[in-house]
């Protein structure tokens, strides 16, 4: 946690538009600025549809930017062609949420964990490569004898596991985890979570963690990022945001978790009303304030910058 | 005591695969007073949904009721006619599934189709059921009923989807709603709104509420008595407190240790070890015993009974149940 | 020195394979498959016993299949004419092995050609999309707008009598189809997130599409093979029933079949010999394509 972090990845006036037609287009991601420093786990947080899978995607070039560049250790990869940007590509991996979809069904545990192997040349011989995908199954803890099994025969759990040997095969400095636990039942969500944690710390791995469930980001993430309709409304450090959120959009959000404590629930809490307002024609000024019940007319009128506030960032103009 | 709404005494149904029978519900009993929420929890593959599934007659091939009884006020499901059934199924018992968007037909629109709900079972005009809709519409909180009336199910958020088939599930008044993770495809805000609104509509029509899922805080929040399902049998039942605060089964405490506070930092995440074992190999004894941190020789061999701790409390394990009469 | 290197690796990797047990090769599958699918062994083997029939078709029979026993006209079965004789007193059962050279040939060769042009344009189409998938889409929409008949004889025409050119004008009438599947299941694999993932990792456009997406069409490519041949077998029967495929005296299954309907009350067995012959081929194909798609699924591999 000290000052001088170096940073890993940095994003500058991001901007990802995907077209519906001709006129319109949706605001997935509307000018991000956005750092990550080595061995942190950033949270972006936020509900559907808030951009916070196309911001992760954007910045490892997955999605080409609308706008905006992305650097990595100071170097600009927003532009790159593919041959001059695959040393890169190596050093960001991917873990996905769905480990149902995300393995390809036909084919064995062996392929799928040596797949980056293989497409990278890493290992001279065949034997090699299995010795290798053999000591990342033994890292996230799938048992050896499962090697030539296929993915329909595992638990959610363990494909999960078998997703992330993947990702780490190449020992990245980066790994994206796109909702990585939501598709897992709770026993299972805290098996994995603690691999999560375990693999950073033996990898000195950087996450970026994705997710919209808040206690999963508790558990894992030093800094968290509050993202609304493509927009960053506080973004911190977690220890302070979980303390004393800032933005009324976080205070809603943290609020609206159901608690599992039955002796918390007679008191009525403060809900957000309506729904999320359509990324195609976001609200002019804060994109927040059709929902927001202390909005000003000044919220309506003037976009708030992010600015800080209490050692933390917040787009909010009452704060 | 209160009034008993919905019995289902040892209901068992299974699967009939060709690998073998699969005991999807095993001997399960619940009760649903009148006006209480009653919560199912547990992972998924423990047979919450096939309990509900059962009830509604809605178990698809090779799945079926093998015995047991299902009573509504008393009157057994399994023993009506065709035509009983069917009222029972929309009128007195209803149901809403987890994924708003397949639970509706994408080329009717949502007015039509809640209408349609009504129509099937009361003989009134169409212009009375398009009234009676919008009033439910009101009821469940669709804002500009009217217009949504004409909307088609795409051109709705996923909350007022959820909404929409709480209308449906509510038009025709009935006395039992069977949620089945209603709020799991949801986003956290949008959650809260749809349980205030299950809430508010027990408490406003004196409806039940049978809530299935496999959020602790969902049923800390909703229930007033919860039962623990693991692989397909009740593994722990209680009033909502009670569990909360003196979880007995090893499972139940796992779950509970599992659960991540906000407002406390933790290095480390308590887990249940292993995972939800095949429903067709389950072990001699206890389903439980191979997970199990407290198992001792005889939770190998032998099936424990759901015991009787007293006051409605009751769990199906030997650690603490032993000597203890069953509560049949 | 060497040598003992290599042993040392030889042996730990036997350990290895003991350990682990070996991955399942082909050979395991089709093993697997004669184990659990008794009809599909009975289908391969008919489809390679015609194939052996079709191809010693000299060494079997004594007659040659355009010989000429005039006075032995419509002659009914007997141990002398197996399957008895046809209008100019030539041994149907001769004529059978000779038509199976044709038609087998023409079932598989064609069907595999025009199958290897539609895989290849339907996953560049589906999977590049753009320009590209318009131009393939509209070629194949238009083979597809005119009937495939109509269009193989006009190929015929062009090119002229002969075998080969039934072999061209079918593969070139079949592609389309292929090649409109094979899009449209590439378009869906392409969303899938293994794809996303193997992009993610930085694998190659053409490896993605040989390694993810042609492995998880092959269901469909293996009901598309088992229904093409079949089509082709009876395309060239109709072919040759116009006059511009097989030509007299040469035969084929389809031009006896043809050539015998005059005969269907007084001499059956001219057409119904190689109408069951067609038959047979047909559902032995679709039995083996059933057993294939069953084996290569690795969903019903665990037993």
């Amino acid at each position: 946690m000290s000052k001088e972090q170096k940073e890993l990845l940095r994003c500058e006036h991001l901007v990802k538009e995907f077209p519906v037609d001709r006129k319109r287009s949706v605001h997935a991601v509307s000018d991000i600025n956005l750092e990550i420093y080595e061995g942190e786990c950033l949270a972006l947080v936020g509900e559907s549809g808030c951009g916070k899978s196309t911001l992760g995607r954007t910045l490892i070039q997955l999605h080409k930017p609308t706008s905006g560049k992305v650097f990595y250790k100071g170097t600009d990869i927003s532009d790159m062609k593919p041959a001059e940007f695959a040393p890169y590509r190596r050093q960001m991996q991917m873990i996905f949420q769905d480990p149902y979809a995300s393995l390809d069904p036909r084919m064995n545990v062996h392929d799928i964990i040596a797949e980056p192997l293989r497409t990278y040349k890493i290992c001279e011989s065949k034997e090699a490569l299995t010795k290798r995908v053999l000591e990342l199954m033994d890292a996230v803890g799938v048992p050896r004898d499962f090697l030539y099994r296929y993915p329909h025969q595992f638990s959610g759990g363990q494909r999960q596991r078998i997703g992330i040997a993947r990702a780490i095969a190449l020992r990245p400095s980066l790994v994206i985890c796109d909702e990585p636990v939501s598709a897992l039942d709770v026993s299972v969500q805290s098996q994995v979570l603690n691999l999560l944690k375990d693999i950073q710390a033996n990898y000195g791995l950087t996450y970026l963690f994705i997710s919209h469930d808040l206690s999963v980001v508790r558990f894992i993430s030093n800094r968290v990022c509050v993202m609304f309709l493509g927009k960053i409304c506080e973004i911190g450090d977690s220890e302070q945001i979980y303390k004393k959120p800032l933005h009324p959009y976080t205070k809603f959000l943290m609020n609206a978790i159901p608690i599992a404590d039955p002796h918390l629930r007679g008191e009525e809490k403060q809900l957000l009303q309506g729904e999320l307002p359509s990324p195609i024609n976001p609200p002019q000024g804060c994109r927040f304030h059709t929902r927001c019940p202390y909005a000003t007319d000044r919220c309506q009128a003037e976009e708030p910058a992010l600015r800080e506030v209490d050692g933390r960032k917040v787009a909010c103009h009452l704060v | 005591m209160d009034e008993m709404l919905l019995e289902i005494n040892h209901l068992k149904s299974y699967f009939f695969t060709r690998k073998g029978v699969s005991p999807a519900v095993d001997d399960v009993s619940i009760r649903v007073p009148k006006g209480k929420i009653v919560g199912i929890v547990g992972e998924s593959g423990c047979g919450k949904s096939m309990t509900a599934k059962s009830i509604m007659d809605l178990l698809k091939y090779p799945g079926r009721v093998v015995d047991g009884e299902i009573l509504l006020e008393g009157r057994d499901l399994a023993k009506l006619s065709a035509r009983e059934k069917r009222k029972v199924r929309g009128e007195d018992v209803s149901m809403i599934f987890q994924e708003p968007m397949t639970s509706l037909n994408p080329v009717v629109k949502v007015g039509k189709q809640v209408r349609e709900a009504i129509l099937i079972h009361q003989k009134i005009s169409k212009e009375e059921a398009k009234k009676r809709v919008l009033e439910v519409f009101q009821q469940v909180g669709i804002s500009e009923p009217e217009k949504r009336y004409e909307c088609y199910p795409h051109e709705l958020s996923g909350g007022l989807r959820q909404r929409v088939m709480i209308a449906m599930a509510m038009v025709c008044r009935p006395k039992l709603m069977i949620a089945d993770e209603p709020t799991t495809a949801l986003d956290v805000t949008i959650e809260a709104q749809i349980l205030k609104l299950i809430k508010q509509l027990c408490d406003t029509t004196g409806m039940s509420c049978l809530l299935i899922s496999h959020n602790l805080g969902v049923i800390a929040q909703m229930c007033d008595y919860v039962y623990v399902m693991y692989a397909g049998k009740i593994v722990e039942q209680g009033d909502v407190f009670t569990l909360f605060d003196h979880p007995t089964h090893p499972y139940t405490k796992g779950l509970l240790a599992s659960i991540i506070h906000l407002d406390q930092l933790t290095d480390r995440l308590s887990t249940i070890p292993g995972v939800v074992p095949n429903l067709m190999h389950l072990p001699a004894g206890c389903a439980f015993c191979g997970r199990c941190s407290e198992a001792k020789e005889v939770c190998k061999t032998k099936k424990p009974e759901l015991y009787d701790l007293g006051g409605g409390h009751a769990v199906r394990c030997f650690l603490t149940g032993e000597g203890k009469v069953s509560n049949e | 020195m060497k040598r003992e290197v290599n042993t040392e690796a030889a042996a730990e990797q036997e350990a290895l394979a003991a350990q682990l047990g070996e991955s399942d090769t082909f050979l395991d599958k089709m093993k697997r498959m004669a184990a659990n699918n008794k009809l599909a062994v009975f289908s391969a083997i008919l489809i390679l016993l015609f194939l052996i029939l079709a191809v010693l078709a000299p060494v079997i029979t004594p007659y040659s299949f355009d010989e000429q026993d005039l006075l032995a006209r419509l002659a009914a079965p007997s141990a002398k004419h197996l399957l008895g004789t046809d209008e100019l007193g030539r041994d149907v059962f001769t004529r059978l092995l000779y038509g199976a050279r044709v038609s087998m040939a023409v079932g598989i060769i064609p069907t595999v050609v025009s199958m290897l042009i539609g895989v290849m344009l339907g996953m560049v189409s589906g999977y590049v999309g753009g320009l590209v998938d318009s131009v393939i889409m509209r070629l194949a929409d238009v083979v597809l707008s005119f009937p495939s008949l109509l269009l193989a004889m006009v190929i015929m025409y062009t090119l002229g009598d002969g075998i080969t050119s039934i072999f061209i004008a079918l593969a070139v009438t079949n592609w389309a189809s292929v090649a409109r599947v094979v899009r449209s299941e590439t378009l869906s694999l392409r969303e899938a997130e293994y794809v996303e993932a193997a992009r993610s990792m930085g694998v190659k456009d053409f490896v993605i599409i040989m390694r993810h997406i042609l492995p998880n069409c092959i269901p469909s490519l293996i009901v598309m093979f088992t229904l093409n041949v079949p089509s082709a077998i009876l395309s060239e029967s109709s072919l040759s029933f116009l006059g511009i495929g097989v030509q007299l005296p040469n035969s084929s299954w389809g031009l006896m079949v043809n050539m015998g309907r005059t005969y269907l009350y007084n001499a059956p067995w001219i057409s119904l010999a190689p109408s069951a012959a067609i038959m047979l081929v047909v559902l032995a194909f679709n039995f083996l394509g059933d057993g294939l798609r069953d084996v290569l699924d690795p969903h019903l591999k665990n037993s």
